[in-house]
């Protein structure tokens, strides 16, 4: 297990930047997310760090060693795929195996390791199956055996979630949290879903256009974003952004944007809120609408815990005062980074 | 009393509908089929059957039964097995050489380079001219005074010209040219099929058998290779069974020779049956081809059905 550090790392295909300068700094046994939507160069900087791509400029580091120019193989890195990549030809047990093979380790300690790698991904009943015989999460369970049994330096996962059903999704991520807790090791997620991101990294990286927008705790992602573009990709709904008279734009999340009779007495802002539309979503309940005296590009939204606003008292076409806590507003100059006032 | 215009009652036909009927639909469908087969490969399949258990000869074309006495004939004549062992060197020199040409040449045209477009289009050329018009190019080059080959040879320095090879004298040289020529036909097919085979491989594969540390080499025989064995074993089966069944190269380069040297089933089925008139013997020749490609066929099918993934 060791360290992932990259250095200003870029890759271009042809004209196009798909990589454009990412520094990053993944400490050993941090479970760090990259978090961006589609085409925003996640994916080309972690087959940058396996060694599928070959960066532009820039150092990746892995253990503290320059790795530029080593084949794949050398780098002693775990890759799990989206489609996840299992060999169809080769059973379960020559799955597993295959990294060990390749290595030309002896009979008996593949043997050894792949029943290991089967008993920690409880898989040692399908040992003797091909890939088609096997569920989705199944599937998912042999290739993260196939990525641990040679115990790499570091783990890359791109969208390993994405081909699961949305049930599956929610035990598998507690899954492969648990079990890199377990192990320690050092793991790097790519996945453009918030949620997987906000509930499994240690650290989130955000990125966009093949920039890194943000580092940090998915608290702080999403407490304290450093730019518009965090605001609003973080969030379901976004953060509600709006143009600040001062110049500048004013930010708020949905849940902190409440009816003023809710707000307990302290630093807080009033705003008159019309609402347009009300949706019921059981646990909560988003209301669009427009605020009087700003401009926004979307509806404003608010998420009202349905338990303490009733479904009569807040009507479509109705005006409403409502508030935000000062200490929920952030602040954002110009050119959309966060301004350091509060 | 308000008058009512009735409708006139048409007759309908009770066959207007009948093609909406499935069953019936069907049976039209695949009739054609059905009677090409039966016709045009059952009839004759069954006549060479009869034909070799006869005495028919197109001079005394009567039909008596002589039971499998044309087949023990045959078996005893030396020159029969000769042509036997030349169909199999024939056919499985050619598709061995086609196949190993096929992966070179697919691996070549998925590389990136200008004008592969040209290439991949140019290199079908080879399955598309005709037969003959190829093999009498190719007779040029094997021509014991003009060979191209040769003169190449001698020009560059490799050869003299006392010792230059007489490629259609030589019967070793001789059955050489027709695998190679063979082959220099079948391979474009195999490019065709490895290529087909090749790009279906999801590339997920691929990348996941280099991250677990495969070089290239590994990727290929152990990854690449088995999957497109099913995509493969298709091919192969085409190329033996017309490869098995051919004559015309042997036919219009080396009419058999030198000394019954490239004579294969097919040709010695012609000569003996048409050329010679002796229908009887000719298809008991040519029937020996029927077990041959019968235990090749089932034999790829349950290969490709257990491989499959």
């Amino acid at each position: 297990m060791a360290a992932v550090l990259t250095r200003d790392i870029v890759k271009t295909f042809g004209e196009v930047n798909a990589v454009n300068g990412i520094s990053l700094r993944v400490p050993d046994g941090e479970f760090m997310v990259l978090l961006g939507p589609s085409g925003c160069g996640k994916t080309t900087f972690l087959r940058i760090i396996c060694g599928l791509e070959q960066q532009t400029s820039g150092d990746l580091l892995i253990g503290g060693n320059v790795v530029n120019d080593m084949p794949p193989r050398a780098r002693g890195i775990a890759m799990m795929f989206q489609s996840y990549g299992l060999y169809p030809h080769y059973t379960v047990r020559n799955n597993i195996s295959f990294p060990l093979r390749t290595q030309r380790m002896p009979s008996q300690d593949i043997q050894k390791k792949v029943d290991w790698a089967a008993q920690l991904l409880d898989i040692g009943h399908l040992l003797d199956r091909r890939p088609r015989q096997l569920s989705g999460g199944e599937r998912q369970r042999v290739a993260l055996a196939r990525a641990l049994v040679r115990e790499p330096t570091a783990l890359l996962l791109d969208e390993p979630l994405s081909n699961l059903d949305a049930k599956l999704r929610t035990s598998a991520r507690q899954e492969i949290k648990n079990f890199q807790q377990r192990v320690g090791l050092t793991t790097i997620y790519v996945t453009h879903d918030q949620v997987e991101a906000m509930g499994m990294g240690d650290r989130i990286a955000v990125i966009d256009h093949g920039r890194v927008r943000q580092v940090g705790t998915p608290t702080e992602i999403y407490e304290d974003p450093a730019d518009l573009f965090v605001a609003t990709f973080v969030g379901a709904p976004p953060m509600n952004i709006v143009t600040h008279n001062g110049g500048g734009y004013l930010g708020f999340r949905p849940e902190n944007f409440l009816p003023r009779d809710m707000i307990e007495d302290g630093g807080a802002t009033e705003f008159s809120f019309r609402v347009d539309r009300s949706e019921y979503l059981g646990s909560e309940r988003i209301v669009y609408g427009v605020m009087d005296g700003f401009d926004s590009k979307q509806p404003i939204t608010a998420k009202l815990p349905p338990a303490h606003v009733a479904e009569g008292s807040i009507r479509p076409g109705e005006w409403h005062p409502f508030a935000v806590k000062n200490s929920a507003l952030r602040h954002f100059d110009t050119s959309g980074n966060r301004s350091s006032r509060h | 009393m308000a008058v009512i215009a009735e409708p006139v009652a048409k007759p309908i036909s009770r066959y207007r509908f009948i093609l909406d009927r499935r069953e019936v639909l069907e049976a039209v469908l695949v009739a054609p089929a059905i009677l090409y087969v039966l016709l045009l490969v059952g009839l004759p399949l069954l006549l060479a059957v009869y034909y070799s258990l006869s005495a028919y000869t197109i001079y005394n074309p009567t039909w008596t039964f002589v039971g499998l006495a044309n087949f023990e004939q045959i078996l005893q004549d030396p020159t029969f097995l000769d042509t036997l062992r030349n169909t199999f060197i024939f056919t499985f020199g050619s598709q061995l050489l086609g196949l190993v040409l096929g992966k070179f040449g697919a691996f070549l045209l998925l590389q990136p380079f200008p004008g592969r477009k040209i290439v991949r289009a140019l290199i079908i050329l080879p399955f598309a001219v005709p037969v003959a018009l190829a093999t009498i190019a190719w007779q040029w080059m094997f021509d014991s005074l003009y060979s191209v080959i040769n003169w190449t040879m001698i020009a560059a320095g490799i050869i003299t010209r006392e010792d230059a090879p007489n490629w259609l004298g030589n019967p070793y040289l001789a059955m050489l040219c027709i695998v190679i020529i063979n082959a220099w036909r079948f391979f474009p097919f195999a490019i065709v099929i490895f290529l087909a085979g090749i790009t279906a491989v999801p590339q997920d594969v691929i990348d996941a058998a280099t991250v677990d540390g495969a070089g290239f080499w590994r990727r290929n025989y152990q990854i690449i290779l088995p999957m497109i064995l099913p995509i493969m074993a298709i091919g192969l089966i085409f190329g033996i069974v017309f490869t098995f069944t051919d004559l015309s190269i042997v036919f219009l380069l080396t009419m058999g020779g030198p000394g019954g040297a490239t004579s294969v089933l097919g040709f010695a089925g012609f000569q003996t049956g048409i050329v010679s008139g002796d229908v009887a013997h000719g298809a008991a020749i040519s029937l020996f081809m029927l077990p041959v490609l019968l235990v090749v066929v089932i034999f790829m099918l349950r290969f490709i059905r257990r491989r499959e993934i």
